[in-house]
């Protein structure tokens, strides 16, 4: 006869090539201990499980879900097992594969390190690469440097309520990354009047002319689901790096690429022609309430 | 006799008042010094544009468009930057060659009469069509590795007051030769002044 905790759904988190901070934000989760009283942890490298390292590298057991943190690297070895049989051999008997964070999921900062060997789970960037391709219709990518702690909660909560989860083209849940970073973000005033931020920090003015802010071409829900629950890069005056994309990261975060003065990049899906007709037209005007600061421009009118 | 549409009044009455306003000047030109060179009574003509201020902006959206459209059809083509600068001098002098009045009125009552054009025509309102394009060209010339990267205002004055600036003489006769002799050479001193280096 099985007990209930046999009848949870069991996790196991496994890390490549990184630096923990997928774990780390999962840790910020408000409801973290809720959430995980509905699973069992097989093995996690921080949390409390049911099997040590040792074990899970004999490869004897099976997961339900199995969450990979990192870089692949082809190369790599845990208590001398190479990395590509453990992944390999969870993914096969798992119902679920979650890349968390950009690592697993294109590669990300330490793909950048070593382009030649190491690759998301799935992807290489955006091209179909990576150790999992039999079971790409299993794994669910996760970007973000790092994920949004609700992010994966949602993910979790799904499998748990046995909800389908959509995905996209490079396997991230639609219903999390269809919007842009730049929805909900405080400063959308400064970008329909084209008003530029001068120095970095300012509370006022658009990130995306001068400081290199990517949110109106990032699909992330920064500024719709905050982080910590309260905030987001561009709302402390930050701009957004463009974390959740497949080309991160990029080089010169802090300023905004352009030619002759022109974004090189323009929002998702807007032809660069319409906006500069947009862009220079707004630009035509002079709104004195959005050149300074809101509150000086409060207190004299 | 096929009936003239409403559209193609339009365009008559859009003919008739660049001349007029190129040769006469803004102010001295009157609605139905208008009105009579298109053939309509002046009651009829406001039921086209309600003010000759209305006009006058509708004028500057028209040339604004039409070159808009064709550096347009120049931008699209799969061609060198070098090759594009060369069709859009071409383009400009041959308008200004075959439709003086164009760029007569831009530079004589557009760019002279900014009180007409202060309100609902300021900035980029009423010439965006072009000046979008010549962003489009400058983008695409520093993306291919062309044209060096620099300000674009400073690149748009080089090339654009450039060009104004010879029809310019060439309508005060000044030129000793024919505008298209000039083609070559000013096509040149525009890329080797924005050309990559």
């Amino acid at each position: 006869m099985h007990s209930k905790q046999d009848k949870k759904l069991k996790i196991l988190w496994f890390r490549g090539v990184t630096c923990n901070g997928n774990t780390h934000s999962f840790l910020n989760l408000p409801h973290l201990e809720q959430l995980l009283n509905r699973f069992e942890i097989l093995y996690h490298p921080i949390l409390e499980s049911t099997l040590s390292l040792v074990e899970i590298t004999k490869l004897k057991d099976k997961c339900d879900i199995f969450i990979f943190e990192g870089a692949y690297d082809p190369l790599m070895r845990r208590n001398e097992v190479l990395i590509g049989d453990i992944v390999t051999h969870y993914a096969k008997n798992a119902k679920h594969i979650i890349a968390a964070g950009s690592c697993a999921s294109f590669g990300g900062i330490f793909k950048a390190s070593a382009p030649q060997r190491n690759s998301g789970l799935i992807f290489n960037e955006d091209v179909e690469y990576g150790p999992l391709q039999s079971y790409k219709d299993r794994v669910i990518n996760l970007s973000g440097c790092p994920i949004h702690p609700e992010w994966l909660s949602y993910v979790l909560g799904m499998i748990l309520n046995k909800k389908e989860i959509e995905v996209d083209s490079l396997h991230r849940p639609i219903e999390l990354y269809s919007n842009l970073a730049h929805h909900g973000c405080t400063r959308n005033e400064y970008f329909e009047w084209k008003v530029d931020a001068d120095n970095f920090g300012e509370k006022e003015g658009c990130l995306f002319y001068k400081q290199g802010c990517r949110a109106p071409m990032t699909h992330s829900s920064c500024n719709k689901i905050l982080w910590n629950n309260v905030s987001s890069k561009t709302r402390v005056g930050t701009p957004c790096f463009g974390c959740t994309e497949p080309n991160f990261p990029l080089t010169n975060l802090f300023s905004t690429k352009t030619n002759m003065s022109i974004p090189k990049d323009v929002p998702v899906g807007i032809s660069k022609r319409s906006y500069l007709t947009l862009t220079g037209i707004a630009k035509t005007f002079y709104i004195k309430r959005l050149e300074g600061k809101l509150i000086d421009y409060k207190r004299d009118n | 006799m096929p009936k003239v549409t409403k559209e193609e009044k339009k365009t008559n009455i859009i003919s008739a008042a660049l001349k007029l306003f190129s040769e006469k000047g803004f102010y001295v030109t009157t609605i139905p010094d208008i009105a009579q060179k298109v053939g309509m009574s002046v009651g009829n003509f406001y039921n086209y544009f309600s003010s000759k201020d209305i006009l006058a902006k509708e004028l500057v959206m028209y040339i604004s468009e039409y070159l808009g459209e064709n550096i347009r059809l120049i931008n699209e083509k799969d061609i060198s930057t070098e090759k594009k600068i060369d069709e859009i001098v071409s383009m400009y002098f041959n308008m200004a060659d075959n439709r003086p009045e164009m760029i007569e009125y831009f530079l004589r009552v557009y760019l002279s009469n900014r009180e007409v054009f202060g309100n609902g025509c300021e900035g980029m309102i009423c010439v965006s069509a072009f000046v979008t394009e010549l962003m489009i060209f400058f983008d695409n010339g520093v993306s291919s590795g062309e044209l060096q990267d620099q300000d674009f205002f400073s690149a748009f004055g080089l090339f654009m007051g450039y060009l104004g600036g010879m029809v310019f003489l060439f309508g005060e006769k000044i030129l000793p030769e024919p505008l298209n002799s000039y083609k070559k050479s000013i096509s040149t001193n525009i890329y080797n002044a924005l050309k990559a280096r």
